[in-house]
This record gives structure tokens, C-alpha cells and sequence, in this order.
């Protein structure tokens, strides 16, 4: 029997509308208790449990993160599971959910199972989302049950949207039956040929091919009306259209009225088009380039006003590790990604707490019970007495600067190297092990 | 021996590097005609002592006729050492990245490097890691800054003696030097590097720009580029306007899967006799070149007496002798603080 005893913080977990002063006790890896403070130090004392104090620290649910790119297998020159999920833990998460590009893409049970084995030492909780058709080639729905059991708790052709009307639905229909969600990366490829970079007078005036807001809001206008389709079939049905990395106003549009009629529609926005625009690809810095590409500032604003309004279900990183060679090359010859554990939650509390005053709990809830609630990860981002003891703990109020040359990821791909960001991280536990430990690593100097 | 592990600060660009025309001030290109001028009528045995020995390199990686020529010979008549680079005859082909092939031509003691490449913002990776200035040839839709210039200075040459006159008597290049003139850019815009470079530096003069094309190859918000650039989809309605006419080439390499009906192109947008005597008979036509004849302009037109194809082909050599000179006089930036190689 291990027990750990976090005495001294300030609460805060969404699931159970928590925020205020209490210790929390962690037994053999799950949440113990949450009581009003010193109340739980016989306890502790009795049980020989270790001493976490978390004075002048919020203590909150592990981060969840729906959206990562781990790149095992046979990526791993650009992250390892255990890198991936050692930046995870710097960067508070204790959950994420790797996405299938892999290869081979993750569309078999082995590929899904060798992921979660203990040889990978990921040192938080990897949850694979599996392909949803046989090698992400858009033609043939894969075996959804088979990967269920396995442990995939979702399904995507990340990065290769699936185009054609019948397959999608027919992917939504079959992972319906299993309870899965599938996630779309939505974007129109048959008019993104080429693109780098967001469609605009921007664009022009660099000479890349734009990618436009359509090309986005097209594939989300289709897949709502094929899962519309889906419901009036079969009223029962428990169909979930998850859109990933949403950056358009459109589309987020979309998604507004679409919960509105009552359909299960989610989506994820991603730190940086919450907090970047297209203005940060300067002169063509491919550490500004991701797909979907950094936005104008009204999709920028309108974001934040859906996550302000809660049509935004998730933050989710899209953390898309490449190595240094990929990246130093002509903007257009540059992979697509940056990576996004380490400063999530640093841009959430920025943009949302700090600049457009959302409730803490708020942004939380955001980067941990909801995200949870979206892919069903049971006893995840929540402090409720019985969840697994997944645990951050950080200084909302003390400022740090981002190295990029100090990330726990194996890539250096980030255009916020320098940044500024309030939330210092103390500790990160997982399942109840301290997975990351900050608070007697001396911060270097600022230069 | 030359430094082998220069470390080049992030982000860095040389300050005598040619990239993009809106990195220069008018104080830029003023010097820039100025110093054009002076070695435009300085004798060949000076001209060529200016900068004898000295290393520049050519490294193409598009097909070019005029614009790689013209700066070889420019950098020749200076007295420098050139040497080619081109993609299909070296290591480019064996799969050498750009950033490589720059530190290599930097280790064989390249002074400048002068860049032709297929994607915008190319010269950039080269600035970065290399440190050395960098002559941008083209690259990709993004910009063509020595044409811009050269353009400007065929177009100067014949503006009307009184403004001339007016513009010589203070600097040459102010913010009205070319006021009351209207430069109409036609065809291909969305590919053009021509455009974008002349869109963005004429106008600070004080010209009007007017882009004129179908939707296909000038999207609407292609006038977002800067201020003094307007749409006209109508040639007819836009000519009737111009002083300069700028004719453009379709891209067709870069079309990606783009399909126009040249039939209707030719219809709506080609120069011919009867179009310019009709609506700009005064008016000079420039052409960056490549011509396709019969295509956007007839022969009678690239050979008439309004055009002025061959005079920009002459101003091209003159002012990429004044960018070389530019570079090659330029001293790198001190910049001791942030010393980071990338």
C-alpha cells in the first residue's frame, strides 16, 4: 500500500465543483479522500504516507490531452512514447490519446496493444485512437470492436481526412454501435492541394498557396449532415462526430448549431490557434506552420468567444513532434506541427484566465474533465473520491519563460521558444507516482 | 581560414541581402539608383577593379535565361569571381538540402550568394544559415525585388522631362516621384513574383497600381497586399487609365491542376495593336519575360514602339550591378547578444 497526502493547496477540480482549500489523500493509486485541511494528517501519519505540500500551488486534476501526435512506431527520431510522455508530464498532462499516423498507421489491435505495453515506459497514461479505415486509406472501415477492446477509445484518419460521403458514414454507423467516437480532421484535401499556410491577403502577399476557411467549415457542414442522416435513421443511435483542431469561425459555427438540434457533436481548439495568428509566420518561420494553419485574428477571437460560450468541449494540443532537419527547409518543403505539452496549460491560463477572465475552474474543466467526458476516459480529469490519483499541481501566478531548448520532447518545434507564460508546474502524478517533480530543480537564469 | 562553424544569430539577414522590396527604405533605393547611375557610365577598366577577386555565387534552382545572366555578367563587369550552382548538375540532385548546399558555398569562401528557387521565402533559409547577404533572383510567387527595381528604372526613364527634371533637382526618390502614374499589372498575378515585388514598391512612390486578371489568377484578395493596389477585372477599362501596362506570362508550371481557357484569356486580357492604340496610346509596355507570343501580348506589340522589353533587359544588368555593390560593400550587423546557432 503506497499514500500520499497533498496538504496546504488550493482545490480545484470541475468534476465535482471543487475550489477552494483541501488536502487530498491518494491510496495505491487512486483518489482517496478530499477533506477541509489537516483533517486527513492523523491518517497520513497512521499510514506512513508521504507529504506532498502544495502551499500557495493550485492542486487539480491531471491534464488530459485528446489530441497528440507519440510517433511510435516508427517515428523515432522525431519522439518516443517516452519522450512524448515525458513532455506530457512536465506540461501537467497525465492523460493522452495518441493519434494513429504512425507507422504502420494504428489500425490493428497489436499495433494498438504494443502502444499501451509497459516496454514503451510511457510515464502517464496513453490511450490510442485507432484509424478508422484500414491505413487511413479512406476505403475500407477497420475493425472497430476488435480495436475497442484492445484499447483504442476513439477512432480518426488524423491528417487524411476521410473524403467520400459513404465511408464516413458508414464509420460514424459502425463506431456508433461500439460506443466509439470519431474524430474528423476536417479539411477539404481535394482543394488544400499544395496550401501552406491560411488563405488571405497574407497568403498572397508570401506567394504560398492559401488554404481556406471552406475548405475547413465543408467537411463539418457534411459530416453533421451525414450524422443528422445517421439520427433520423436510426433515432437510437449513439453516433459522436468529434471535429478535431478546429480553427475557423465557420466551422465553429457549425458546431454551435449543430448542438443546438440536439446532435452529439464535439470538437478540440488547439492552444496555438487560440493564442497565435498567421502574423507569427514573420518571414516564413516553419515553426508557425501547422495544419490546420494559424488564422486570421477574427478566427482567433471567435474561438475564444466559443470556448468563452462553451461550444468548445476541449483544448487539445495536436503536439506534432519533427525533427530539426524537417524543419530547417523552405516553408513549403516544411512538415505540418509543433509541439504543445509543455505550454498548454501556461497559453490556457494566459489567453483564457488572465486576458478574457475565465473562472480557473473553467479553463480546467477544459483541459481535463471535459476532454475526459468526450472520449469516455473513465475515473480521468477528475479528483472525485475513486478516480485514478492523476494529480497536477502549479503556481497560477508565477510567470516562466519557455525554453525549447529545455523540453522533455525529443523536438524542438515550437514558435513560442522565449514565451512568457504564467502557471509554473510544481508536480505531476500519475495514477499516483510522481511522474515530474519541479519544485527543487533551480530555474536557470533568465538571459 | 575562414571562420567554419560561423555561428549565424536566429532569424538573422544580412543587412546588404536583396529579399524582399519592402526591406528597403526610399532612402534605400535611392542609393541604389544612384550608385546604378554612376556605374552605368563608370569606364569597364574601373568598374572592373571595384570589387576584383571577390566571390559571388549563382545558385539556381529554376531554369532562368535573363535574370541569371544578367547577374553573372553584372558581378563580372565588377571584377568578381562567379561560380553556377544549378539543381540539375549537383549534390541538389542527391537530395542536399538548401540550408547544406549555402554552408558550402560559404566554407568555398562565397561572399553573396544570388538565390533562384521554386519556393517563396527560400532566400530566408539561406540568409539564416549562411549569414551571407543574399540576392533574391525569384523565389517561388513571392518576389523578384531586382526586377522591381529595374522596372522602376525603365519606367523613370520615361516619365515626362518636366517630372524628371523635378525629381532630380531634390532626391530621385521620394514618396511623390511617381505620382499621377498608373502601372496596370496584367494575367497571371497569383503567380507573380513580378507583380508582388512591383505591388509593393511602386506605390510607395506615389504610382497606382491597378492588378487586372480573371478570378482564377487574381483572387480578390490579392488587392490586400498593401496600399495603392486596386482590382480592375475589365483590361479595357483598366488601360484606358495606364501610363505603364505590365504584361504577364501564365505560369504554367505553377498551375497546379488549374485549368484556363486560354481561347477566352486571349479575348479578355491579350495586348494587341488595336487594344493599345485604342485606349493607351502613349502608354509603355514592359514585359519581365519570358514572351509568349500570341499569348498575352502579339508580336506587333512586343516588338512596337511602345515597348520597352528590350530597354528593361539593359536597366536589369545596371541595377544588379548596383545590388552586388550594395552586398558586397554592406558589413554584417554586430550581434553579440543573442549568439545561438540554429
Amino acid at each position: 500500500m503506497t499514500a500520499m497526502l497533498i496538504q496546504g493547496g488550493h482545490l480545484v477540480d470541475p468534476s465535482t465543483g471543487t475550489d477552494e482549500r483541501r488536502d487530498l489523500y491518494v491510496r495505491d493509486g487512486r483518489v482517496a479522500a478530499m477533506e477541509t485541511p489537516g483533517k486527513l494528517t492523523a491518517l497520513a501519519k497512521k499510514e506512513k504516507a508521504t507529504i506532498v505540500n502544495a502551499t500557495g500551488m493550485v492542486v487539480a486534476p491531471g491534464l488530459v490531452d485528446i489530441h497528440v501526435h507519440l510517433r511510435e512506431p516508427g517515428q523515432a527520431y522525431k519522439e518516443t512514447i517516452e519522450s512524448g510522455t515525458q513532455a506530457a508530464a512536465a506540461g501537467g498532462f497525465t492523460s493522452v490519446c495518441a493519434m494513429p499516423n504512425t507507422s504502420p498507421v494504428n489500425d490493428s489491435p497489436e499495433t494498438t496493444r504494443w502502444m499501451q505495453s509497459a516496454d514503451r515506459k510511457a510515464v502517464v497514461r496513453v490511450f490510442p485512437i485507432a484509424a478508422a479505415t484500414l491505413g487511413s486509406r479512406g476505403e475500407a472501415i477497420a475493425d472497430y470492436k476488435a480495436l475497442q477492446a484492445a484499447g483504442a477509445v476513439a477512432v480518426s484518419d488524423d491528417g487524411k481526412p476521410i473524403l467520400e460521403d459513404n465511408i464516413m458514414f458508414e464509420s460514424l454507423a459502425q463506431a456508433a454501435r461500439v460506443g466509439l467516437p470519431v474524430i474528423q480532421h476536417a479539411e477539404d484535401t481535394r482543394i488544400t492541394q499544395g496550401a501552406s499556410m491560411n488563405a488571405g491577403a497574407l497568403s498572397f502577399r508570401l506567394g504560398l498557396r492559401g488554404m481556406s476557411v471552406d475548405a475547413e467549415s465543408g467537411i463539418v457542414e457534411r459530416d453533421i449532415e451525414l450524422l443528422s442522416r445517421l439520427r433520423k435513421g436510426d433515432p437510437s443511435s449513439r453516433a459522436h462526430l468529434h471535429v478535431a483542431h478546429l480553427s475557423t469561425a465557420k466551422a465553429l459555427e457549425a458546431v454551435r448549431r449543430a448542438k443546438r438540434s440536439g446532435l452529439h457533436v464535439t470538437c478540440e481548439v488547439a492552444p496555438h490557434h487560440f493564442a497565435l495568428t498567421q502574423a507569427a509566420i514573420g518571414d516564413y518561420n516553419t515553426d508557425a506552420k501547422m495544419n490546420p494553419p494559424l488564422r486570421s485574428e477574427e478566427d482567433r477571437t471567435a474561438l475564444i468567444s466559443g470556448i468563452l460560450d462553451g461550444t468548445v468541449d476541449a483544448i487539445a494540443t495536436d503536439h506534432a513532434p519533427h525533427a530539426l532537419h524537417e524543419k530547417e527547409q523552405e516553408f513549403e518543403r516544411a512538415p505540418n506541427g509543433i509541439i504543445g505539452l509543455e505550454t498548454a496549460l501556461g497559453l490556457s491560463l494566459l489567453v483564457l484566465h488572465r486576458q478574457h477572465r475565465m473562472p480557473l475552474m473553467r479553463v480546467l474543466a477544459l483541459l481535463s474533465s471535459q476532454p475526459a467526458q468526450v472520449l469516455h476516459l473513465k475515473d480521468r480529469g477528475s479528483l472525485a473520491v475513486g478516480s485514478f490519483a492523476d494529480v497536477v499541481l502549479f503556481r497560477p501566478n508565477d510567470d516562466w519563460q519557455f525554453r525549447v531548448s529545455e523540453s522533455k520532447s525529443k523536438s524542438r518545434n515550437s514558435p513560442l521558444d522565449g514565451s512568457k507564460l504564467p502557471g509554473r508546474i510544481q508536480m505531476t502524478i500519475s495514477e499516483g507516482r510522481i511522474v515530474h517533480d519541479a519544485r527543487n530543480v533551480p530555474t536557470s537564469p533568465h538571459r | 581560414m575562414p571562420k567554419f562553424h560561423a555561428t549565424v544569430p536566429l532569424g538573422y539577414v544580412h543587412p546588404g541581402s536583396s529579399i524582399s522590396v519592402t526591406h528597403f527604405t526610399l532612402e534605400d533605393v535611392d542609393r541604389i539608383l544612384t550608385e546604378a547611375a554612376e556605374l552605368e557610365v563608370m569606364p569597364a577598366s574601373r568598374r572592373a577593379q571595384r570589387f576584383a577577386k571577390r566571390r559571388v555565387a549563382l545558385l539556381f534552382y529554376e531554369s532562368s535565361t535573363r535574370t541569371r545572366t544578367s547577374f553573372e555578367l553584372a558581378a563580372k563587369s565588377l571584377g568578381a569571381d562567379t561560380t553556377l550552382v544549378s539543381s540539375l548538375s549537383s549534390s541538389i540532385e542527391k537530395g542536399e538540402s538548401l540550408k547544406d548546399t549555402g554552408v558550402t558555398l560559404r566554407s568555398l569562401g562565397a561572399e553573396c550568394i544570388i538565390l533562384r528557387h521554386p519556393n517563396s521565402g527560400a532566400p530566408y533559409v539561406l540568409a539564416h544559415f549562411t549569414g551571407l547577404p543574399v540576392l533574391n533572383a525569384g523565389d517561388g510567387s513571392h518576389e523578384h525585388p531586382s526586377q522591381a527595381l529595374l522596372d522602376l528604372r525603365t519606367i523613370l526613364a520615361h516619365l515626362p522631362k518636366s517630372a524628371r527634371v523635378a525629381a532630380k533637382r531634390n532626391h530621385l526618390i521620394h514618396e511623390r516621384t511617381l505620382q499621377g502614374v498608373t502601372v496596370t499589372i496584367v494575367g497571371d498575378i497569383l503567380h507573380s513574383r513580378v507583380a508582388r515585388s512591383n505591388a509593393l514598391l511602386l506605390p510607395r512612390l506615389g504610382a497606382r497600381v491597378i492588378f487586372c486578371g480573371p478570378e482564377s489568377l487574381l483572387p480578390e484578395y490579392a488587392a490586400g497586399i498593401g496600399p495603392g493596389v486596386e482590382i480592375e477585372r475589365n483590361f479595357d477599362r483598366a488601360l484606358q487609365q495606364s501610363n505603364v501596362v505590365m504584361m504577364l506570362r501564365i505560369q504554367k508550371e505553377r498551375l497546379a491542376g488549374l485549368e484556363i481557357d486560354l481561347e477566352n484569356y486571349i479575348e479578355q486580357y491579350q495586348l494587341h495593336k488595336q487594344r493599345l492604340a485604342a485606349l493607351a496610346p502613349e502608354a509603355i509596355v514592359l514585359h519581365p519575360g519570358p514572351v509568349i507570343r500570341g499569348l498575352e501580348v502579339t508580336s506587333e506589340i512586343a516588338d512596337g514602339p511602345n515597348s520597352v522589353i528590350a530597354e528593361q533587359v539593359y536597366h536589369g544588368s545596371i541595377i544588379r550591378m548596383a545590388l552586388l555593390a550594395r552586398a558586397l560593400d554592406a558589413h554584417p550587423k554586430r550581434n553579440d547578444e543573442s549568439s545561438k546557432n540554429r
